[in-house]
């Protein structure tokens, strides 16, 4: 019953997306009230049915109703309750019904939050965004029903992936789905001023809050797919430049070039054309990777199911979607004016710069993702892997990394490169002597890690450094600067504090690939291994029984110098069901390291294949991630951008505290 | 005019894009196929001489030519994965009527016979592909890679990189006994 209320509501939401999608969009263009009004409403109702068709789904799946074919498939009756609610998203259809439901939920959040946009761009965009609703909508309800019966219902199901059996993974999809369709809005206001013909300042406005929520997002989301892949796959690897991590770190890269041109636009009236590109093409990235993670278009260790008959309806969702917003694009946009010039070195050029960088490492992985693609139609077959990455993207790395400590320290319009440059002499200085400790502690190492190290204090120092100038640190009382601190607009704290995690992150990235030491060997238990100045004492293994897996845990005595580290226990699982094995690592971080222990198959002779690794600053990528969506969350909670906060308030008039010339525009 | 086309320029670049797409979506496509030319042929012609140190002989290609199967496994040292492997190949090498023969490519001869001393040595024989000139003619990939090599000296079936005990016991051991004379 649940199933079918379910069901309905599917088909209920299929019906309201066809009258979103069409009357506000007609009545914009034909100046009636009552249809634009209807575009809020309707949107609030999509976002509610999505709602009961997902909770149905999800009691389906918590009380074990195998008569559902998705159940039958994904989950078990002595599943962990945790997994019983992550097994709704960890299959094709419930993955595809959670897309659904983000993408309502933003337009509903539209609909809620927006009151003070204009009527007729409200309506266009929400009617935009069903339009991409009734896509997924056909596509759920056509080829991939999640509420599709069996008959008999069979006893028991045949379990969950135990690889996605996971607390990790559990916030993984969700948070990347909500970055993926986040740029949906983006996109949708992108649509709609094409088919209004205006962009002005306060468009940009609206976008930015939307485009930095979904930025937030992906940024989490992506994070926490590598820490998954670093604890669960057991090599120590924390990226692995495979095409589903690929299709997500696309839409970040773009993402990130919209953000920061939406700053131009909002602040000089510039760059309108590039920017509207930047949001259909983020989002066109984030539906090209949908397509490619669900048609078993390339080989993934992340593929779905696959099945050709769902690869060719969304390669026409695509074809209508990314075909027609771009159709749109170069009928319109050449009639888009543009505002504020500018000379080359200024805060607008720095931020061409970005958006170029950006573009090109975005084309770089494309072309390293679909490369294989195109050649294997022409006759070859190909693998790109992490060599073709590294001689390539990271040399378009360098120079924004480069250019991210000078960009936010120019003035607009026109800037003096040299004045900039000398406010950063404290910041090359502080990158010299990292470069010289670094080749010191590690005997010369490998040169390029050695500059990396020195790009990231650079990045890093240069960002506390614009932020201490604007507060006028140590050049004014301590008071005094804290007063400036508490009235700098939060955007300004926000963007220190993405670009210097940034910076913690390339130091993660750049140490742990280049000074990892690993050891893999065949131990015996009573036997110790050193590795990177700890030691590791084989204790042996014992047999564990987990809930719908048993598993051996072996036990290894950390010390160093003599004195105790850790105890570490790796597991190796059997899942009851699948008959999978998995490696279950187990780490010990001190902050500045992990020591990373799996164990393997046994040799038969009663050694075991261990493998362990030493993995300097590895932590501080995810610390550098998180210090980038605390930033984010803070810029996101800047007045200025505050979602729904009126823009022509009195307040606003009143006290114009920001100082800044763009923010009364 | 110019300027108006460059516009264009966007859509036109998703529609090539699409084309390869909708190429892509052919179902009697598989990506994941990593085509060897050597299936169903001939080893390639070859004598390698014996690994110094390791006390077992080398071998050449009339030596699986021989009537039995023969598992060919390419490893080095150097090669961590071969390492992980290790274990699976010693298990192998234990079954009755199993032959594991080795090339040992691109590597020092004394670091070879120290890593098998220390590690074990599963194979009954073991060529020394110092140059790495044989390795190419069979056309490896990369170390490790394992051969299926019939009766007849005709190569059956290639795995690349490190054997797993579930490749072991769900693709070579029902090949070799369904290749077994």
């Amino acid at each position: 019953m649940t199933a079918e209320i379910g069901h309905f509501a599917l088909i209920l939401a299929l019906l309201v997306a066809i009258v979103q999608s069409s009357l506000p969009m007609i009545g914009a263009a034909q100046g009636r009230p009552a249809w634009i009004a209807l575009s809020r409403p309707s949107a609030i109702l999509l976002f509610a049915l999505i709602v009961l068709a997902f909770a149905a789904l999800t009691h389906s799946f918590v009380t074990s109703d195998f008569s559902l074919a998705v159940v039958y498939r994904n989950s078990h009756s002595a599943k962990p309750l945790l997994y019983k609610i992550t097994g709704v998203w960890g299959n094709h259809e419930g993955s595809m019904l959670l897309w659904v439901l983000i993408l309502t939920g933003f337009g509903a959040a539209v609909a809620g939050f927006g009151r003070n946009l204009p009527p007729s761009l409200q309506a266009r965009v929400l009617s935009v965004q069903a339009m991409i609703t009734l896509g997924f909508l056909a596509f759920l309800l056509f080829t991939s029903n999640p509420f599709e019966r069996m008959f008999p219902a069979p006893l028991d199901g045949r379990d969950l992936n135990p690889l996605l059996q996971d607390p990790g993974l559990a916030f993984h999809p969700p948070m990347l789905y909500t970055g993926y369709v986040g740029f949906s809005i983006a996109f949708s206001f992108a649509v709609a001023a094409l088919i209004e013909g205006k962009v002005d300042a306060a468009w940009a406005r609206w976008v930015r809050p939307w485009t930095l929520a979904a930025w937030i997002a992906l940024t989490a989301g992506i994070a926490l797919g590598s820490w998954w892949a670093y604890y669960e796959l057991g090599w120590g690897g924390w990226w692995f430049w495979d095409p589903v991590e690929n299709v997500s770190f696309m839409p970040w890269l773009m993402g990130t070039a919209l953000l920061h041109s939406a700053i131009v636009v909002e602040k000089r009236d510039s760059l309108k054309v590039w920017t509207i590109l930047l949001a259909i093409l983020t989002f066109s990235l984030s539906l090209i990777g949908t397509f490619i993670v669900r048609s078993g278009l390339l080989t993934s260790v992340h593929a779905f199911a696959t099945d050709p008959e769902r690869g060719l309806f969304i390669l026409l969702l695509l074809s209508i979607a990314i075909g027609g917003s771009l159709l749109l694009f170069a009928l319109r946009a050449p009639a888009l004016t543009s505002g504020g010039l500018f000379s080359p070195i200024s805060r607008e050029g720095a931020l061409v710069l970005n958006n170029l960088l950006l573009t090109v490492a975005t084309f770089v992985v494309f072309v390293g993702t679909l490369g294989p693609l195109l050649l294997e139609a022409a006759g070859t077959k190909l693998s790109v892997g992490a060599p073709y990455y590294n001689a390539v993207f990271i040399p378009v790395m360098v120079p924004l990394v480069a250019f991210m400590a000078i960009g936010p320290m120019m003035p607009w319009k026109r800037a003096e490169l040299g004045a900039v440059l000398s406010r950063l002499k404290f910041a090359g200085l502080m990158s010299l002597i990292a470069i010289l400790t670094t080749a010191y502690l590690q005997d010369g190492g490998p040169v390029l890690a050695v500059a990396a190290i020195g790009f990231a204090v650079w990045l890093f120092v240069g960002a506390l450094v614009e932020w201490t100038d604007r507060i006028r640190l140590f050049r004014v009382p301590l008071a005094e600067s804290l007063n400036r601190a508490i009235r700098l607009p939060r955007s300004a704290h926000g963007m220190t504090l993405a670009h210097a995690g940034l910076a913690v992150a390339i130091a993660g990235m750049t140490a742990s690939a280049a000074w990892k030491t690993e050891d893999i060997r065949v131990s015996r238990p009573g036997e110790t291994i050193e590795v990177a100045g700890y030691s590791y004492l084989f204790e042996g293994l014992r047999p564990v029984q987990g809930p719908n897996y048993s598993a051996e845990e072996g036990s290894f005595l950390v010390t160093r110098d003599g004195r105790f580290v850790a105890k570490l226990t790796p597991q190796k699982r059997l899942y009851d069901v699948q008959k999978m094995p998995t490696t279950e690592a187990a780490i010990h971080t001190t902050g500045l390291e992990d020591l990373y222990v799996v164990v393997g198959d046994p040799d038969g002779k009663g050694g075991w294949t261990t493998r362990i690794f030493h993995e300097p600053l590895v932590p501080w990528i995810w610390a550098g991630c998180l210090i980038m969506v605390i930033g984010g969350l803070f810029s996101l909670s800047d007045r200025r951008l505050r979602i729904g906060a009126p823009v022509r308030s009195k307040k606003w008039q009143t006290k114009p505290e920001t100082g800044q010339v763009g923010a009364q525009a | 005019m110019l300027r108006k086309s460059i516009f264009f320029l966007p859509i036109l670049t998703f529609f090539v894009v699409g084309g390869y797409f909708y190429w892509g979506l052919d179902p009697n496509r598989n990506p994941a196929s990593i085509p060897s030319v050597m299936i169903d042929k001939d080893v390639p012609v070859f004598d390698l001489p014996r690994l110094e140190g390791s006390g077992v002989v080398g071998f050449g290609s009339d030596d699986l030519r021989q009537g039995t199967v023969t598992l060919v496994n390419a490893f080095s040292s150097w090669c961590l994965p071969c390492l992980a492997e290790h274990p699976v190949l010693t298990e192998l090498a234990k079954r009755n009527g199993i032959r594991l023969y080795g090339i040992n490519y691109k590597d020092k001869p004394e670091d070879a016979a120290a890593w098998l001393r220390e590690h074990g040595n599963p194979y009954a024989r073991i060529g020394a592909d110092t140059s790495g000139r044989v390795a190419i003619d069979w056309g490896v990939y990369g170390v490790p890679e394992t051969y299926v090599v019939d009766g007849n000296g005709r190569i059956r079936y290639r795995h690349i990189g490190p054997l797993d005990l579930a490749a072991m016991n769900e693709i070579i051991l029902p090949l070799i006994s369904e290749l077994k004379p």
